[in-house]
């Protein structure tokens, strides 16, 4: 204590001190356990695998905003009613719901929940079960999905079958497309080879399915112009169906035994170790031709500028719509999206791919109007057309 | 100035600088790096799928279904039913499909047997297709539609104006990939303002994505001038 506090002052402190202590002894008690939660339920979810059961609870009556008696649940899952139990998951106070993803279809689970708290836990009241997730043959959240499909596969077969019936519908001329013979020319009449690339994607990624179908019609121009092409690929499966389809183009246009097993090659499924491989076959081999055809990401900017300083002619295809602006400003010509799609089509001018594009065309008025009147039914508060396409 | 006494960042700096010498032009030093990134990536991708696809997918289940120990914990594994049961949470000697696929692949190294290579090519691409047309009816075609779908007027202009200036940019959009009528007369009117939409988003993600990759040559500076000169 400092030299000259009141003596009065110092006897008060120490009354009011000695006074709080029993109170002070009486909040260290510690306090009890909560009360357990009740009426624990199960349903399994709807329109899934199987493998989630939804679980509902009443909170434990000691489980009010502030008290802070209860400071979560456990929720354990078994195999009997008795157990043993697994751990399912720790849930925070206040908390009635939750939904349990983790099961085996078909199975059947019990499930117990407890509230603990500082006080300690108190063991659950019973179990809940059998719950059993079964799987649904049919995900009615996606109606509109199938809707849209079966529509989409009608229009293609309706349009596919009249095409080879003889009523081959129009195509309007693309120019990027139309660019493709215009660069093997140009390749030709340099005496330097055609550059292909089919993108750095595997074979699960669609683009690059589509590339290596209008690989089949660029290596039928080559074959048909003398002009060597070269065909680096970055992963296996496509190395190997790229083989198949230029060698398919070889035979197609009539010169099977100009066809070179190595104008296939494989590099790397790494995407730098890919473009550098490009960047130096396009300073070293001079093709005149670089098409550009798939699936591209980092590595568009640094093909698309090393084959502009080069001076042969670029056209890409891609439906990257992040790479899209750097094939527009590196490249002559450029497909945007979906017409890397409509090139197979347009090149082969087979009936059946062309009918395809004709029922793709309807579709796409099929959607606008989908969108104009779902727009319109929005603006005057009718929600019922957004609400059949919400899926999960 | 502190350089470095780290083998592997001297490595990692000689090759940065030989891959940075293309842009004087090609040399030697380029195909140099050029050459060991293909080789070590390429060799790296067969080890590393060989590893991490082919043995766990396919050899290890068959093996624990044909002899009856598993190969990774030497543990007797208990057989319920024959081996094509399935009833021990893998698709036991089901694997042999698509192993005897696999295999077939590589028949085409055997000048007689190319044709069966197209077996499995065929089930490949026909299996991707199926899968990626439902995944994209799903997430791309009614997932964007259904996000497109929203109110014209909502009371507050802005609002209004940017959800009017999106449908029309979207239905714009759409048109101009419409390939079976010519585009003239109204057609072309709306596909030439659906390929002014496209090319002002391209004009943004081009501008954002060379933001992105000009960082990314910062950070290769940064490594050459702090970790390997040691410059701070």
């Amino acid at each position: 204590m400092r030299r000259g506090t009141p003596s009065w002052l110092f006897a008060l402190v120490l009354t009011s001190l000695l006074c709080a202590a029993p109170a002070v002894q009486a909040q260290a008690e510690p306090p009890a356990a909560p009360r357990p939660p009740s009426g624990l339920m199960f349903a399994d979810i709807p329109d899934d695998a199987g493998s989630a059961v939804k679980l509902d609870w009443r909170l434990s009556p000691d489980d009010s905003a502030g008290v802070g008696v209860v400071t979560g649940y456990v929720l354990e899952r078994g195999d009997s009613p008795v157990g043993p139990w697994t751990l399912v998951d720790s849930l925070l106070a206040r908390t009635s719901t939750t939904v349990d993803n983790r099961i085996k279809r078909n199975h059947a689970y019990f499930y117990r929940i407890t509230a603990y708290g500082p006080g300690g836990t108190t063991p659950a009241l019973a179990s809940a079960g059998p719950a059993i997730g079964r799987e649904s043959w049919f995900n009615s959240t996606r109606t509109s999905v199938l809707v849209f499909l079966v529509v989409f596969f009608l229009l293609v077969l309706y349009y596919m079958s009249a095409a080879q019936g003889g009523k081959k519908p129009f195509v309007r001329r693309l120019a990027g497309i139309d660019a493709i013979e215009e660069a093997i020319g140009r390749a030709t009449e340099m005496g330097r080879p055609v550059l292909y690339v089919p993108g750095i994607q595997d074979i699960d990624e669609i683009q690059t399915v589509a590339a290596l179908v209008i690989l089949e019609s660029v290596a039928r121009m080559t074959a048909r112009y003398e002009t060597p092409i070269r065909v680096p690929v970055a992963y296996p499966i496509p190395f190997t169906i790229a083989q198949e389809m230029v060698k398919s183009g070889y035979v197609n246009a009539g010169r099977p035994e100009a066809y070179e097993p190595d104008s296939v090659s494989f590099v790397s499924p790494e995407q730098f170790a890919y473009a550098a491989k490009l960047s130096g076959i396009m300073l070293r081999d001079k093709p005149a031709a670089h098409l550009f055809m798939g699936s591209f990401y980092g590595e568009s900017l640094l093909l698309a500028e090393t084959g502009f300083a080069t001076g042969a002619i670029q056209v890409a295809g891609t439906a990257n719509v992040h790479q899209l602006p750097f094939f527009v400003v590196a490249c002559d010509y450029t497909l945007i999206g979906e017409e890397l799609f409509a090139a197979s089509a347009y090149l082969s001018g087979e009936p059946r791919l062309v009918g395809g594009l004709k029922g793709a065309d309807v579709l796409k008025l099929l959607i606008i109007v989908t969108i104009l009147v779902g727009c319109v039914l929005e603006t005057f508060g009718h929600h019922g057309l957004t609400q059949w396409m919400q899926t999960q | 100035m502190n350089v470095s006494h780290d083998l592997g960042i001297w490595v990692a700096a000689l090759l940065t600088l030989f891959v940075f010498s293309f842009l004087y032009k090609d040399n030697p030093l380029y195909k140099f790096a050029e050459h060991l990134f293909v080789g070590v990536s390429a060799g790296y991708y067969i080890v590393l799928n060989f590893w991490t696809v082919v043995m766990p997918n396919l050899i290890d289940p068959l093996v624990r279904t044909f002899t009856g120990v598993d190969p990774v914990t030497h543990a007797k594994v208990v057989q319920v039913g024959g081996p094509f049961a399935g009833s021990i949470g893998d698709y036991r000697a089901w694997f042999l499909i698509p192993g005897i696929l696999g295999v077939l692949l590589f028949v085409r190294l055997i000048g007689r047997g190319e044709w069966l290579s197209r077996w499995p090519l065929a089930v490949i691409i026909g299996v991707y297709a199926g899968l990626k047309t439902t995944g994209f009816a799903h997430g791309d075609l009614v997932a964007q539609v259904q996000a497109s779908l929203q109110p014209l007027w909502t009371g507050d202009l802005w609002t209004s104006f940017n959800a009017i200036v999106f449908t029309v940019g979207l239905v714009t959009s759409l048109l101009f990939f419409f390939y079976s009528r010519e585009h003239k007369g109204a057609l072309g009117v709306a596909a030439r303002t659906g390929i002014v939409f496209l090319m002002v988003s391209f004009g943004a993600g081009y501008g954002y994505t060379v933001m992105s990759r000009l960082s990314l040559l910062i950070g290769r500076f940064q490594f050459l001038i702090e970790d390997w000169l040691g410059i701070k």
